[in-house]
């Protein structure tokens, strides 16, 4: 087995190439929980750590930000970013521990794909587009088209997510979780809405109640159609109500050891009431 | 330039030292490392899949799971540990009464409190606390609570290690 910590893309994609089969590893909180249980064992590892292009982000002139894959989540709960996008900083707050969103990245969760994963919903709500580059070429993905099913993207083995560009919206925008308890927990169901003025459209994305994340499409043209989402300020409980209930037609659960299907169905429609509540709400 | 490490040797910078690691698979994790190979004994295995946070150790002035930290990775970050945030006197034996003069005022105030039962989760809760005070001298309730939610202990009820954290912010104040 061999362990190399590039300090650069560059030296990242001739390693690469070096080692086609090489495991990526960013924050570790995913891949070294499997090779401490002797789930994987890979041969050789890529460290992504040392990589500072990967470790930043940015505001870019056209109202969007991009956020390198080896951000940490801790940097997302705070200044600028908690800012320009609340929803990402409070799914980040809920991620685990404060050890684990020391280390944990945004290109992790990505990597491991897991529709549990509190970054994809706000990835989804937000239509971001992931940044796939290898050593020739580069490629930039919706995130719908990224995210394939149950731990499956459309990575190719070559190549490294550099990053995500999501826009910077005008209007509300949250995410909520239910688990067992408050801190360190694997989300049971999630839901994070957006409300973008400027288009006059509302976003709602649910985690752990499908193989992908969904995006409640009917439930948000429904809604557009009941409430003037540029200037309402606030909303009648039957609205709510209903926008849940078709939110929770949406979802596709299953049962696992973490909960039931009808458990998460039930819970992801009383997450939408409460978040569409919680953004008109003056 | 990159680092290309087989199973060889490669050197970790911890509690100010280069250490060379020797003969070591190089996907053990930094736990295993440290307790293992460098005879660091103070961080704590348990769960080995950072829900305990009885490792816990800085890197690069964060508080992270040992565990979680594949150790031939961590080359060029500044490791401390449990054993690092003592300032040991090297001139000195380490007997019992020598030790008690070197603790710090986060370990003192959990002898003191009664902050400490089994023990097991201590070593992690004080790089935990450590940390928080560090970057926090005066923390909220909530973000004492909130700092050390990723450090389990099931004997306290934690009532205690609050009160320890407590008297460590007065104690520091009043010396300020
Ligand atoms: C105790 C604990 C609690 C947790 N709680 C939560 C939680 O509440 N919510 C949540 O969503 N997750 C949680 N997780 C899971 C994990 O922390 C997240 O999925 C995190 O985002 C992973 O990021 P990482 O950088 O540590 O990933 P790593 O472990 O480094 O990598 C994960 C996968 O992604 C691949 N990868 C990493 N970076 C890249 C890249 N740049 N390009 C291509 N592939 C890449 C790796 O090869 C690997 O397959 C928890 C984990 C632990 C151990």
């Amino acid at each position: 087995m061999t362990v190399a910590v590039p300090l650069s893309l560059i030296e990242a994609f001739d390693e690469l190439a070096r080692t086609p089969d090489a495991r990526l590893i960013q924050g570790g909180t995913d891949l070294m929980v499997e090779i401490n249980f002797n789930h994987v064992k890979p041969v050789d590892v890529i460290a992504l750590r040392r990589i500072k292009e990967l470790r930043t982000w940015q505001v870019n002139s056209n109202n969007t930000i991009t956020i390198g894959s080896g951000v940490p989540y801790q940097e997302m709960e705070v200044g600028q970013l908690k800012e320009l996008l609340p929803a990402l900083a409070e799914a980040a707050r809920t991620v685990g521990s404060p050890q684990i969103r020391a280390a944990g990245t945004l290109g992790g969760n990505l990597g491991t794909c897991s529709p549990a994963g509190d970054g994809l919903p706000v990835l989804f709500a937000l239509d971001a587009i992931v940044h796939l580059q290898s050593l020739k070429s580069s490629r930039d993905l919706s995130i719908h088209e990224f995210m394939l099913g149950v731990k499956r993207n459309a990575r190719h083995t070559n190549e490294i997510i550099t990053g995500v560009t999501v826009p910077v919206l005008d209007g509300w925008q949250g995410y909520a979780k239910v688990g067992v308890r408050n801190a360190m927990v694997i989300s049971v169901a999630s839901a994070c809405l957006a409300v973008d003025k400027k288009n006059n459209s509302v976003r709602i994305a649910l985690g752990a109640v499908g193989p992908t994340i969904i995006r409640c499409r009917d439930a948000e043209s429904w809604l557009v159609q009941q409430l003037d989402l540029t200037s309402a300020t606030s909303i009648d409980t039957t609205i709510a109500q209903e926008f849940g209930r078709r939110v929770a037609l949406e979802s596709k659960p299953i049962d696992d050891h973490r909960s039931t299907a009808e458990y998460r169905r039930h819970a992801v429609g009383v997450l939408a009431q409460r978040l569409i509540t919680r953004a008109y709400t003056s | 330039m990159s680092e290309s490490i087989g199973n060889e040797m490669y050197t970790l910078r911890i509690n100010g030292q280069d250490r060379p690691v020797v003969d070591a698979w190089v996907g053990e994790s930094l736990l295993y490392v440290l307790r293992e190979r460098l005879e660091l004994p103070g961080a704590k295995g348990a769960c080995e899949q950072g829900e305990c946070g009885s490792c816990t150790v800085l890197m690069d002035g964060d508080a992270v799971c040992s565990c979680l930290v594949m150790a031939a990775t961590a080359v060029g970050a500044e490791i401390v540990t449990v054993e690092g945030l003592i300032e040991k006197d090297p001139s000195m034996a380490a007997t019992a009464e020598v030790i008690a003069s070197q603790i710090t005022d986060v370990q003192q105030a959990f002898i003191t409190e009664g902050g400490v039962q089994c023990g097991f989760c201590t070593p992690g809760l004080i790089v935990a606390v450590h940390h928080l005070l560090d970057k926090n001298p005066d923390p909220t309730e909530l973000q004492v609570k909130e700092s050390i939610s990723g450090n389990i202990c099931r004997c306290t009820g934690y009532g205690r290690i609050f009160a320890a954290v407590e008297a460590v912010v007065q104690v520091r104040k009043a010396s300020r």
